[in-house]
């Protein structure tokens, strides 16, 4: 088994709020995170794909086709967005690193066809991150 | 919520400490033999950066596996508290007979932080320069 790992950054803006909670309850919890004017990061997602080089082509997927793929499910859905209002797949969720790095799964999951999605990291600042892996899948 | 994924959050710190590599168990030449420039008797530091990850459910309340403000709070205490700006051999009490290698400076850490409650501390990594780290994920945990 080959892992193959492709970086992207992308900007955007949030703010953590659960309406079913009070004002004071959303300030305790969440600090400055739920400012309600939002604020930002510069997020950096890793996304590791595990398969066999193809004998033919020496890859374990096409590399350009990787980056279109992230192109088109993450930078286009995410980039200098506001990830609360913006990204229907974040509606009624609270968009932590862990939340934004499950919805980046499930959509990335089904997309790649060749070698098997194994892990997303996805950076929040370079000292918060949350990693997916595919439950049993060894930790690379 | 996704079946069959699972999700950690991870978390970077920085202590900068010192620490001088000398077994009692060894005599003087060959613990300049086995430990180099690590053995200089005065001692010498780094910048130690540790990376914690935790796992567990994501509440959906918050969205959170761990409340941030409460995960370095506890980090701060157990760890940062006892180790910045100190001497690991002198002032860290489990280096008293231990040798405060980057090796049993994870796993002291580990033992500190898998108190934290409610989740399940997954790993600690610990970088003693940028180019040598160490990670440590418990005794129940195997080489692939």
């Amino acid at each position: 088994m080959v892992y193959l790992t492709r970086k992207i950054e992308f900007s955007a803006s949030h703010l953590y709020h659960n309406p079913e909670l009070s004002a004071e309850e959303n300030r305790r919890i969440f600090g400055k995170c739920n400012n309600p004017h939002g604020h930002g990061h510069n997020y950096t997602l890793e996304v590791t794909v595990a398969g066999e080089a193809d004998p033919v082509t020496g890859m374990v997927l096409d590399l350009k086709e990787l980056k279109e793929i992230l192109e088109r499910e993450i930078t286009q859905r995410m980039d200098h967005r506001f990830l609360n209002y913006e990204v229907a797949e974040l509606q009624g969720q609270i968009p932590t690193c862990e939340n934004i790095a499950l919805v980046i799964w499930n959509l990335l999951e089904p997309k790649i066809t060749q070698g098997r999605l194994h892990k997303v990291r996805l950076y929040e600042t370079p000292d918060l991150f949350a990693d997916c892996y595919r439950n049993g899948a060894s930790q690379t | 919520m996704s079946d069959g994924v699972k999700i950690e959050l991870g978390r970077r710190y920085c202590f900068a400490a010192s620490h001088r590599l000398h077994s009692k168990k060894l005599s003087a030449e060959e613990n300049s033999r086995v430990y180099g420039k690590c053995n200089n008797p005065y001692g010498h530091g780094h910048n130690y950066v540790v990376e914690i990850s935790v796992s567990g459910p994501v509440d959906p309340a918050t969205g959170m596996i761990a409340n941030l403000a409460d995960l370095d709070g506890f980090v701060e205490r157990e760890v940062i508290e006892a180790f910045d700006h100190r001497s690991l051999n002198e002032e860290v009490a489990a280096f008293r007979d231990k040798v405060p290698t980057t090796e049993n400076v994870c796993i002291e850490i580990y033992e500190r932080l898998k108190q934290f409650p409610k989740v399940k501390l997954e790993r600690v990594r610990i970088e003693e320069t940028a180019n040598n780290s160490f990670e440590y994920a418990g005794e129940e945990s195997k080489v692939a």
